[in-house]
């Protein structure tokens, strides 16, 4: 099973290698990971895709929660959740391909954010299924460059990752 | 008053009433050894390897409950210390290694003896800690030693470049930690104690499996009372050894793969299953798939990772062992419920019949020194009441079946990482923190090799430890293992060429002792202890083919022993 973790940990060097380290020392996997500072500077934020059997999801919940510079996790596919990604992805704009490129970033909600005579930089959020959705349609002979972001979650309703008492 | 990092590293470890580090100086920690040396609260054991200081430290921890102190220097005394800590580590020993570490400034230009401290060592410490400014160094030092010994202990590194050493500021100790992210539980969950205390009570089959995190916890007391209350079995790992008492009859002996036949059998059987401080480790369980089938499981333990991490338990209580098992001794006594005392009969009189296999038993010779013999005696010379450290083999399984352990912190030995080399500079750490007490270590001729330089450390702290060495002149597990599982092809395990042990000791200005007729057994390590201001070194030539039994083999179930 697929399941998302946001963890909130110290912003301290070493400490995203603390996380990565534990992963491969115990042979989870990680499918993606998305790290920045949080609003309070002393704190960051990650959210990590990984998967395994409740058993292995349990223990990875245990084993990250026992590293020193974590202050507090979740997990959020555990409750009603959203999870959005960007993608930044170089197609060919040329000729035809030129117009029905742009019609296809407008259906799917995205944006052309650099344009030269032969290329569109498209920028475009969503889940993973809709992304991926888009750069079926666009072709795969017509994409030259993707980059994803990796996951980024956070739960629906008024529960909030922050420090305690807060 | 301004100081130096150099000078406040050496408050902050008076201030934790540190009385002995073990190290090794080198370019990167010179500024600290310069201060270290007019020290007079503190002793300096030097010793001949990195990886000794470690060991030593650890045994000075395992024998003492107080964290072991390290300091080594940069790059190769940081790598030769790895093994140490990794030992540490895995058996949950507070220790607090300092490391030295090139300038900030050099850091990452692969300068002279420059490692990545943090890096290397991450994988093996509880926590770890870079400084990179002269006045976080105290505050430090006091996250060190507060996470080595709270919660489940470990060791914690603390890597100090050569210019923070240097650099002033005004020293202030803090007096205590806060910790956001680090909040260690150690009151058990009065809910889950009563539930765990029905569960217990409503045993038929009960049987308590106790471990090392009783003797880390210093929870011996509690133990014993809660198995006297209830009645009930014991058995202890190998690390939770002396924490009931070894010749209690209701102790059942060691469990595991080189368990007793009773104790394995009975955890086959038992229905009730009281984990205490144990972590369900694969030398333990054997096969998973196969372990404990009828038993509901009540696990006691400080880490909630070590909960349901490879066998499922029904009624998890995290907390420190002698804060729960006190709160649990407290409704045995107060409370009105009662172990089913029928029931219990019966299932004592089952464990007696397993107990009648005498499954510890050994042909004796009159022409060969058997292991397990010289194991016995060592154990009556010395009145059952030495710290005795161990290798890692056949002689410490024996040592562990055949001394009977009445007391915590007196059997120190290597059992996650099974570390061959940590006997001898543990049993040196075990002798400084106790100078007046019998301290013995039980080896082999492979593991001792692999720390033998510190018997110089030995000469020259004048530790009057003495040395068992079970003389095979094979590696005796891998060879028992290749007769076993390999059709007895023994590739490498024979030691050609070993050295001549008696003049070796005497080389390093110790005593050194050949005893190859079973009938001298005795009176060689009576004349042994009783050179108490000696080191002795005992070479007992023994039974090249004897074997450890019983045996779970990897992958069996606990009731698939092989018997002698």
């Amino acid at each position: 099973m697929r399941h998302i973790l946001s963890i909130l940990l110290e912003n301290e060097s070493g400490a995203l290698s603390r996380v990565a380290g534990l992963f491969s020392a115990r042979g989870y996997n990680i499918e993606s990971l998305s790290v920045a500072p949080t609003e309070d500077p002393t704190l960051s934020r990650m959210t990590l895709v990984t998967s395994g059997s409740d058993d292995v999801i349990e223990q990875i919940m245990k084993q990250v929660n026992k590293l020193i510079d974590v202050v507090k996790l979740v997990l959020l596919t555990e409750g009603s959740h959203i999870e959005r990604e960007l993608m930044l992805t170089k197609v060919l704009a040329r000729g035809e391909l030129r117009e029905e490129m742009k019609r296809l970033v407008e259906i799917f909600r995205g944006r052309i954010i650099d344009v030269t005579g032969s290329t569109y930089v498209v920028e475009m959020t969503g889940d993973a299924a809709k992304l991926d959705a888009f750069l079926e349609a666009a072709g795969e002979d017509n994409v030259l460059e993707v980059v994803r972001t990796g996951v980024s979650g956070i739960a629906r309703g008024e529960s909030a990752l922050g420090l305690p008492g807060k | 008053m301004e100081l130096t990092g150099a000078d406040i590293l050496c408050r902050c470890l008076r201030q934790e009433g540190v009385k002995h580090v073990f190290g090794y100086p080198g370019g990167a920690v010179l500024t600290i050894y310069d201060v270290l040396n007019n020290q007079p609260e503190i002793q300096h054991v030097l010793v001949r390897h990195e990886q000794g200081a470690a060991h030593a430290a650890d045994g000075y921890a395992r024998a003492t409950g107080k964290p072991g102190v390290v300091l080594v220097t940069s790059g190769p005394g940081v790598t030769n210390a790895v093994t140490g800590i990794a030992t540490a580590y895995m058996d949950s020993i507070p220790m607090v290694v300092i490391t030295g570490q090139v300038p900030t400034h050099a850091i990452g230009s692969d300068a002279f003896q420059e490692v990545d401290a943090v890096g290397i060592t991450r994988p093996c410490v509880k926590h770890n800690f870079l400084v990179k400014d002269v006045e976080n160094l105290a505050d430090t030092i006091k996250k060190a030693f507060y996470v080595a010994t709270t919660g489940r202990p470990g060791p914690v590194v603390v890597d100090i470049p050569k210019d923070v050493q240097v650099a002033k500021t005004r020293f202030s100790y803090p007096k205590r930690v806060d910790m956001r992210s680090y909040k260690p539980v150690s009151k058990g969950h009065a809910g889950q104690i009563r539930k765990a205390v029905e569960l217990i009570l409503s045993a038929q089959r009960p049987m308590i499996y106790s471990g090392g995190g009783v003797v880390l916890d210093g929870a011996s007391k509690e133990l014993t009372e809660f198995a006297r209350l209830l009645g009930y079995p014991v058995t202890n790992t190998l690390m939770g050894l002396g924490a009931f008492p070894g010749t209690d009859p209701q102790f059942v002996g060691m469990l595991g793969m080189h368990g007793t036949y009773e104790a394995n059998m009975a955890m086959h059987h038992c229905d009730v299953l009281i984990a205490i401080g144990a972590r369900f480790d694969d030398r333990v369980t054997g096969n998973v798939a196969k372990f404990c089938p009828h038993a509901r499981i009540v696990h006691i333990d400080i880490d909630p990772a070590s909960i349901s991490k490879t066998v499922r338990v029904d009624v998890p209580i995290v907390g420190s062992v002698s804060n729960v098992l006190g709160q649990m001794n407290k409704h045995l006594k107060e409370g009105s419920g009662r172990p089913d005392q029928k029931a219990l009969k019966t299932w004592w009189k089952q464990i007696d019949e397993w107990r009648g296999t005498d499954c510890l038993r050994y042909d004796h010779s009159a022409k060969v020194i058997k292991p397990q013999h010289v194991i016995e005696s060592l154990y009556g010379v010395t009145g059952g009441d030495a710290y005795i450290t161990s290798d890692v083999g056949q002689h410490q399984m024996w040592a562990a079946q055949f001394y009977k352990f009445d007391r915590p912190n007196r059997w120190i030995n290597s059992g996650g990482l099974g570390t061959m080399g940590f006997g001898l500079p543990a049993a040196l750490g075990v002798q400084m923190a106790h100078p007046d007490s019998p301290v013995v270590c039980v080896t082999g001729e492979a593991s001792v090799i692999m720390c033998i330089q510190e018997l110089s450390t030995c000469m020259q702290y004048r530790a009057p430890i003495k040395i068992v060495n079970l003389n095979n002149r094979y590696m005796g597990m891998v060879r028992q293992w290749q007769e076993f599982f390999y059709q007895g092809r023994y590739a490498m395990s024979y030691m050609d060429a070993l050295p001549d042990f008696v003049k070796l000791a005497e080389a390093f200005g110790h005593v050194g002792m050949k005893i190859e007729d079973p009938a001298d057994v005795e009176p060689a390590l009576k004349e042994a202890m009783a050179m108490k201001d000696r080191l002795v070194f005992m070479d007992f030539i023994t039974d090249q083919t004897e074997n450890v039994y019983p045996m779970v083999p990897a992958g069996a179930g606990q009731n698939e022993m092989i018997l002698v």
